[in-house]
């Protein structure tokens, strides 16, 4: 039980009066201004033209104060907020670290990429019932997520992107999405509710829920039901990361929305687990994440190889995608499991490179949806005739998720081999390297499949709709007479993927700069990332070491000295 | 007083965990407000429990009373509570929308998203 505080306080601290520096307010800055931006959005829910408008600029905002944020972190270290000058550790701080830093600013880049994406994709209906204003809030809960600290407030955080990731899941209401929801909403529920349970305990343990005051408790406490409540916090956000084997959520659910959100929910929901689990584990409990390193490696090496079997089994590629993303998972928990910097360092690699491509595989896919007029890899076909450049601009893309040289997957990898090979873990880098292997296969068998193959005949199939000028983008497709799509069929998968319904079949196969734009942009970052790979690599590596030794967060928090 | 609301937060605990098993999705629901419950009270219970003496600063002092109850869980528990009853309306709404699109409360029968006989990929061209 939490004991009476008979200790003396100093009020006199809590009693400052002086301004904050402009440079604090960023601490606060991204989920405030996203949850102003949705409130603002909320207000003019019924007028669709201006959703674009307002959220548009918002995100860019977001991304902006993002980087700013992370320019003041690099250059400063860790920044500290306190709300209503309720000193830690009773009041909720917002304390960002590097590694909360980085999470945020990809975070911030793949919502600006997937708002501009469903600018198109997102269809009237979609923007009725709140696209727009659930992207915000989504964006305030994983933003808050990754920079609050204040364990209590990271549930808090958990359940705001949680409520906005159901909104997203069921927009539109089709009885699909309706029935992946169902799994999604109870499944995670339960999630954050064990979540719950460990702050509870924890509570009881410590006394308080400031994230610097427990780091700083559970390195000198004896005695207490530690191991319990990492294993608690273990079970929780692997089930919010999908983790083997309480992964079955994901796919069930993962590939019934409009692609865009489909694309939003890979990149983000599954790392801010992985955020969580890295900051309590690593940072809060180093010793019983010891303990638990076999455990936790174990889980790594079987979500990996389970997941990899797992794409290799389905047809539909937004499932395909789904297994991808718990593959990546795998891989960031055997860094964890691995513990040390190196490890550590690849994981957050992993995570910044999995937040990227994860999305940017899921655009892909609804794009090559939408040109080949399948999700199925046994009915779809022709791209590679139909777009060349998207075609080179996937291969590039499902290079880098199957960790292949020279794009941004193959990095962390190689850190997470060598990490896992100098602790003598060979089983840990031989799972990681047997799943890269299976992933090339089915990344590779997709590409065969829904590029490489002539488009297949599908009962719609009506070759003289194609004379139309204009009817694709590519000039070239024109030529071709294998290339004669089915235009009718194309629009019909078009708008269940989210495409407008009304559109002309005609229109079908054109692109707009909505669409190819942010997955353009996204695949050139992770080209430069992989090319390039030194600066990320050595802020990563800044961020495993300020979690490994958090010396400078505490002082960030209590600058002072620790509280009594 | 600790002890009798352990073995209340264990009984809630294992009846959540009953019924969350159970196929039905109404039953899962009410396993989901209970398990809730339980965890609200396991939060009280991890604070400091007293009778007497209301955790309020007089005019004349400026800490709390020696041995008053602690007002922390209880605003942990405000905020869990409004949590999860948003959540609940949200699932009931989404088990009753189910219920009417699906035609079945079953979970073993709720197969749209991940259909029974989903083909396999395709072995070659």
């Amino acid at each position: 039980m939490a004991a009476p505080s008979s200790i003396p306080v100093d009020l006199s601290a809590a009693f400052v009066m002086a301004p904050s520096t402009l440079g604090d307010w960023l601490v606060i800055l991204p989920p405030a201004l996203m949850i102003c931006a949705g409130a603002v959005l909320m207000t003019v829910r019924h007028r669709i033209h201006l959703h674009g408008w307002i959220a548009i600029p918002a995100l860019v905002l977001l991304l902006l104060v993002d980087f700013a944020l992370l320019v003041k972190v690099v250059a400063g270290g860790p920044v500290t907020m306190t709300m209503g000058r309720w000193l830690p550790p009773f009041g909720i701080a917002f304390t960002v670290d590097l590694f909360g830093a980085l999470m945020c600013f990809a975070a911030g880049l793949v919502a600006l990429a997937a708002g501009i994406g469903a600018l198109k994709d997102i269809n009237a209906s979609g923007r009725r019932y709140g696209f727009f204003p659930f992207l915000m809030l989504l964006m305030a809960g994983v933003s808050g997520a990754f920079l609050t600290g204040d364990i209590f407030n990271l549930y808090v955080w958990f359940e705001v992107l949680l409520i906005s990731s159901f909104g997203l899941l069921v927009l539109g209401s089709e009885r699909e999405q309706i029935d992946g929801a169902l799994k999604y909403a109870i499944l995670n529920l339960i999630g954050t509710t064990l979540f719950l349970i460990a702050v509870g305990y924890l509570y009881g343990v410590f006394g308080t829920l400031n994230m610097a005051d427990i780091a700083l408790r559970a390195r000198e406490i004896e005695g207490a039901p530690l191991m319990t409540l990492s294993a608690l916090f273990v079970l929780a956000f692997a089930m919010k990361a999908a983790s083997f084997p309480v992964n079955f959520w994901l796919p069930a659910s993962y590939h019934t929305p409009r692609i865009t959100v489909s694309a939003l929910f890979g990149g983000l929901l599954t790392k801010v687990g992985i955020y969580a689990l890295m900051r309590v584990m690593v940072m809060l409990f180093p010793l019983q994440r010891e303990e638990l390193s076999l455990l936790i490696g174990v889980l790594a090496a079987l979500t990996l190889i389970i997941a990899a079997l797992g794409m290799l089994a389905q047809d539909d590629i937004r499932r395909v995608a789904g297994y991808a993303v718990i593959v990546g998972i795998g891989n960031m928990l055997a860094g964890i499991a691995v513990g040390t910097v190196a490890g550590l360092t690849g994981a957050l690699l992993y995570a910044l490179h999995s937040i990227l491509a994860m999305t940017a595989l899921y655009l892909v896919f609804g794009r090559a949806a939408a040109i080949s007029g399948s999700v199925s890899l046994t009915k779809g076909g022709g791209i590679y005739r139909l777009a060349p450049g998207f075609a080179f601009a996937s291969l590039a893309l499902f290079l880098a998720v199957s960790g292949l040289p020279p794009f941004s997957g193959l990095w962390p990898k190689i850190m997470l081999v060598k990490a896992s090979l100098d602790i003598g873990a060979w089983w840990l880098a031989a799972a990681i390297l047997l799943s890269g292997f299976l992933t090339t296969i089915a990344l590779a068998r997709v590409f065969l499949f829904a590029y490489w193959r002539p488009a297949q005949a599908l009962p719609l199939a009506q070759p003289g709709a194609m004379t139309q000028p204009g009817a694709m983008t590519q000039p070239a497709a024109m030529t071709q007479p294998e290339a004669v799509a089915q235009p009718e069929a194309r629009a019909q998968v078009r708008s269940q993927l989210g495409g407008d319904a009304a559109a002309a079949p005609a229109a079908a196969l054109r692109s707009t700069p909505a669409e190819t734009w942010p997955l353009f942009a996204l695949i050139a970052i992770i080209t430069v990332f992989g090319l390039f790979p030194e600066l990320p690599l050595s802020l990563s590596q800044s961020a495993a070491e300020g979690l490994v030794n958090p010396a400078a967060y505490i002082q960030s928090v209590f600058p002072q000295g620790p509280a009594p | 007083m600790e002890t009798i609301l352990a073995l209340l937060v264990g009984a809630f605990f294992a009846a959540a965990v009953y019924l969350i098993l159970s196929r039905h999705t109404v039953r899962m629901l009410l396993g989901i407000v209970i398990l809730g419950n339980a965890v609200n009270l396991l939060i009280f219970t991890a604070g400091r429990l007293t009778r007497e003496v209301p955790p309020i600063i007089g005019a004349s002092m400026t800490t709390l009373p020696s041995g008053a109850a602690n007002p922390l869980p209880q605003a942990l528990i405000l905020t869990a509570i409004v949590i999860s009853f948003s959540f609940f309306a949200f699932l009931l709404v989404l088990t009753y929308r189910a219920f009417q699109e699906l035609g079945t409360d079953d979970t073993d029968e709720m197969r749209l998203a991940e259909p029974k006989n989903d083909p396999l990929p395709p072995g070659g061209y």
